[in-house]
């Protein structure tokens, strides 16, 4: 029961993450919703293999984990450099305060 | 001992359903990118930590519970680097966060007053500076 509730809650929030990276003014807004959703399908998908008693469903959220982590930082690297092949040379960011 | 481990599991899912509804309205009410990244880190953190909690108080403990621990360690790792990853990235393309004061992040961009701010710490050991920026 409180099962089902959990994943109605994911998919709630899954729906206002889609609203916010069609609707997001900059293109960061749509990174970070898209990081967001990519987190709850991952959790999504361990709720729905509870709810249907099927616990490999664990191995595709482990799967899926890692996949959405290595999408954003590609789609962050290729949006900051417009090139994903670049190299990591530090030239402008030193004067920047972290 | 059925009743307890169920009262645990509904209140962990509960919460961590609560953390996720509110990261979601966060991320859709609040104003700008830096601001939305703080609601999206409590989803990253409580929701899915409570969420796999919960999930590892309903499954007992069996390789079902390791396999948790495992996507709770890795959303643990990942969601800090790719939201830091996000920052850097918006900071990096010209966007600045709304600050109440209606100063700028950006203290050493300017050459003359970067100088002053930064220079007196590191840059120059003392006695150089005649006084200027006292």
């Amino acid at each position: 029961m409180t099962v089902a509730l959990s994943a109605a809650a994911i998919l709630v929030t899954m729906t206002m993450a889609i609203v916010r990276a069609l609707r997001g003014p900059t293109v960061y807004d749509r990174v970070l919703a898209g990081n967001m959703f990519g987190t709850a399908t991952v959790l999504l998908i361990a709720v729905i293999g509870f709810l249907t008693e099927r616990p490999d469903f664990l191995d595709l959220a482990l799967l899926y984990a890692l996949l959405s982590f290595i999408g954003t930082i590609a789609v962050l690297k290729y949006v900051s450099y417009r090139d994903l092949g670049k190299g990591g040379e530090q030239t402008e960011e030193k004067k920047w305060i972290w | 001992m059925d009743l307890v481990m169920s009262l645990v599991s509904g209140t962990l899912l509960v919460a961590g359903a609560f953390f996720n509804l509110v990261a979601g309205i966060g991320v859709l009410r609040l104003p700008d990118v830096f601001t939305r990244m703080h609601a999206a880190g409590i989803k990253d953190t409580m929701g899915s930590a409570l969420t796999l909690a919960g999930l590892m108080v309903v499954s007992g403990f069996s390789l079902v519970t390791v396999k948790l621990l495992i996507i709770w360690g890795l959303l643990w790792l990942t969601c800090a680097v790719a939201t830091h990853a996000v920052a850097r990235a918006a900071l990096r393309g010209g966007l600045e966060p709304i600050l109440a004061e209606g100063g700028s992040v950006r203290m050493a961009s300017g050459a003359a007053g970067g100088a002053a701010a930064t220079g007196g710490s590191e840059g120059r050991p003392g006695g150089v500076d005649p006084g200027g920026a006292r």
